[in-house]
């Protein structure tokens, strides 16, 4: 599998990242290179296994009782936002 | 005092229960010597020494009242990528270099009420993902055997620190053979543990299903007492397993007659040099003397791991560090046009290049009309190669083989090609891919240069696993070995 430039620049846009032309070229480069190496998966015998998304077999999601855990700290976790006020974090204007 | 940084933790406790020394002076020897040699090795990011001295002056408190624990005044360092309450945790990224962690991760606090003193936060390459520690924001880390040389990585700084004495023990985490790898380049005992046993509350996700926390130290039996504070359930993770922490030290001893011990064929075959494979065959010949069995194995899916990990280990990547937008925490890029620049922009200038090509390989790995070919093969693949390992496991106690393919290298030797970066975890993926424990124990050296040894065990076998690196660690001396320059 080798992924173009504008392969590249496709999926750089659905990761939210913004590249540059050059790095597009560089990237497609690396990365079809790495599904190169991801292509030996093919030779693996996989029609009748079960996809294993857990390392440990059996285990289930714990739920718990549905009461508060936590306490109201926003004002501390704020402080790394980079822009911040009245409680609520700033972002660009979204709605004309 | 000046051999005070060349004892395990172990002797060193024993050291302050006997009042030799206190916390604070041992604590100030190892903030010394931090000061005469982190430049060179960039091994710590950030260095706290005011807090150090606290947290010492307030075990020498505990330990004269007489209800210090094992751990009580002994110093550590972290790696960078757990949160630490009040401390800066960048993850070795420009995205969290002003990053100041609101809570302390569930190892930090166990560690804390052990009485541990943090000295620092440790390097690490960005994120998590790297083998070499040259993907930091914050620079290279040098391996104290060799400057030129890399520390493996990405616990590299935590390697490197606890390998030039400038750190008695550190904490790591393990997503891909991150512990193992930089322990057996700089002469280190590692532990990763099986999946779940260590909370992963609090270290900064990387590959939620393969990330696990762990300890590089001196020696089997510090790697027992640190593990022993570190494990246990953790509501807080909803992954941690509830199942009851044995008692580490306790079994370090048993002798090792009868021990089966699996040797990994496909390991022994793939990639490894005679002479790079005579240090653990002259391991291996140890065991021998010591009364276990050897027994070849061969687990067929394993030369797979490297492709199934980097399918599985980017697809999460790219999930997890979506969470890094330029808004709620982490960097913000300048003036931007509207939300989507706010976005792209803040993570193509927080994310150094190696990040990103993992962030873009998941995101095509997870895309419509390649999910299946791609995730969904190798989440299938993935078991294939668990079912390997549990069938090894039905023969023998543990499997052993080496941990890297080659010795340190070069500082800038394979930045350039990530494939050949990614083919350096070829022997360590195997155990996170099947969530399975795992230890690197120093075995020799090549060319001067250290060689692991690793030793793999079925699910929630650490205490085997330690008993094991122990025995050995009893009959050579190859942990004991420090860099000229750092005794």
């Amino acid at each position: 599998m080798s992924l173009s430039r504008s392969d590249v620049e496709n999926i750089a846009h659905l990761a939210r990242l913004a590249i540059t032309e050059a790095e597009a070229t560089a990237y497609a480069g690396s990365l079809s290179r790495i599904l190169g190496l991801v292509e030996q998966l093919d030779q693996a015998d996989v029609s009748a296994i079960e996809p294993m998304a857990h390392p440990l077999a059996g285990q289930v999601q714990r739920l718990r009782e549905d009461e508060v855990t936590s306490i109201d700290a926003h004002e501390k976790y704020q402080r790394n936002a980079a822009r911040v006020e009245a409680g609520l974090y700033l972002v660009p204007k979204v709605i004309e | 005092m000046s051999e005070l940084h060349t004892q395990t933790l172990s002797a060193l406790a024993a050291g302050l229960k006997a009042k030799k020394f206190s916390s604070v002076e041992l604590t100030r020897h190892f903030l010394n010597r931090i000061e005469k040699f982190n430049g060179e090795l960039n091994a710590y990011i950030t260095v706290t020494p005011d807090q150090a001295l606290q947290q010492a002056a307030a075990a020498d408190a505990l330990l004269a009242s007489g209800r210090g624990g094992p751990l009580a005044g002994l110093p550590l360092a972290h790696k960078d990528i757990f949160c630490t309450d009040g401390v800066l945790t960048t993850c070795g990224s420009k995205m969290l270099s002003n990053f100041v962690a609101p809570y302390d991760a569930t190892v930090v606090n166990l560690l804390k009420q052990a009485g541990m003193v943090m000295l620092g936060k440790t390097n690490m390459d960005e994120f998590a993902m790297g083998s070499s520690n040259e993907t930091s924001y914050f620079g290279a880390v040098k391996n104290p055997w060799n400057l030129n040389k890399v520390p493996g990585g990405s616990s590299g700084g935590s390697a490197a620190a606890v390998a030039a004495r400038i750190a008695p023990a550190a904490t790591g985490t393990d997503t891909g053979g991150s512990i193992r790898q930089p322990a057996a380049l700089t002469s280190l005992t590692g532990i990763k543990p099986t999946y779940g046993r260590v909370s992963r509350y609090g270290m900064i996700a990387f590959a939620s299903s393969l990330d696990q926390g762990g300890v590089m130290c001196l020696s089997a039996e510090d790697a027992a007492l640190m593990l022993q504070a570190m494990s246990g359930f953790d509501p807080q993770d909803s992954t941690s397993v509830d199942t009851p922490v044995p008692d580490y030290t306790a079994t370090l001893n048993q002798p090792l007659k009868g021990l089966k011990i699996g040797l990994l064929k496909e390991f022994f075959e793939q990639g490894l040099s005679p002479e790079n494979a005579k240090p653990v065959r002259d391991a291996l010949a140890v065991y021998e003397k010591l009364g276990a069995q050897l027994v070849e194995v061969s687990l067929p899916n394993l030369p797979l791991s490297v492709p199934t990990y980097y399918v599985v280990a980017p697809a999460e990547c790219s999930s997890n560090l979506s969470r890094f937008d330029g808004v709620r925490f982490g960097y913000r890029c300048e003036a931007p046009r509207d939300l989507l620049d706010l976005y792209k922009r803040s993570r193509s200038e927080g994310f150094g290049s190696e990040v990103k090509r993992r962030i873009m390989t998941g995101t095509y790995v997870l895309s419509a009309g390649y999910y299946d070919a791609y995730y969904l093969r190798a989440q299938k693949v993935r078991r294939l190669i668990t079912d390997d390992f549990a069938n090894a496991f039905k023969q023998v106690d543990v499997l052993m083989g080496p941990t890297s393919p080659t010795p340190a290298f070069d500082i800038g030797a394979k930045v350039d090609d990530p494939v050949t970066m990614y083919l350096n975890d070829i022997y360590t993926i195997g155990a996170n891919l099947a969530g399975l424990p795992a230890m690197s124990i120093p075995c020799g050296f090549l060319d001067e240069l250290p060689v692991g040894l690793q030793i793999i065990g079925g699910h929630f076998a650490e205490a085997k696993l330690l008993n094991v690196a122990h025995m050995y660690q009893q009959a050579t001396d190859w942990h004991k070995r420090i860099p000229t320059r750092y005794a």
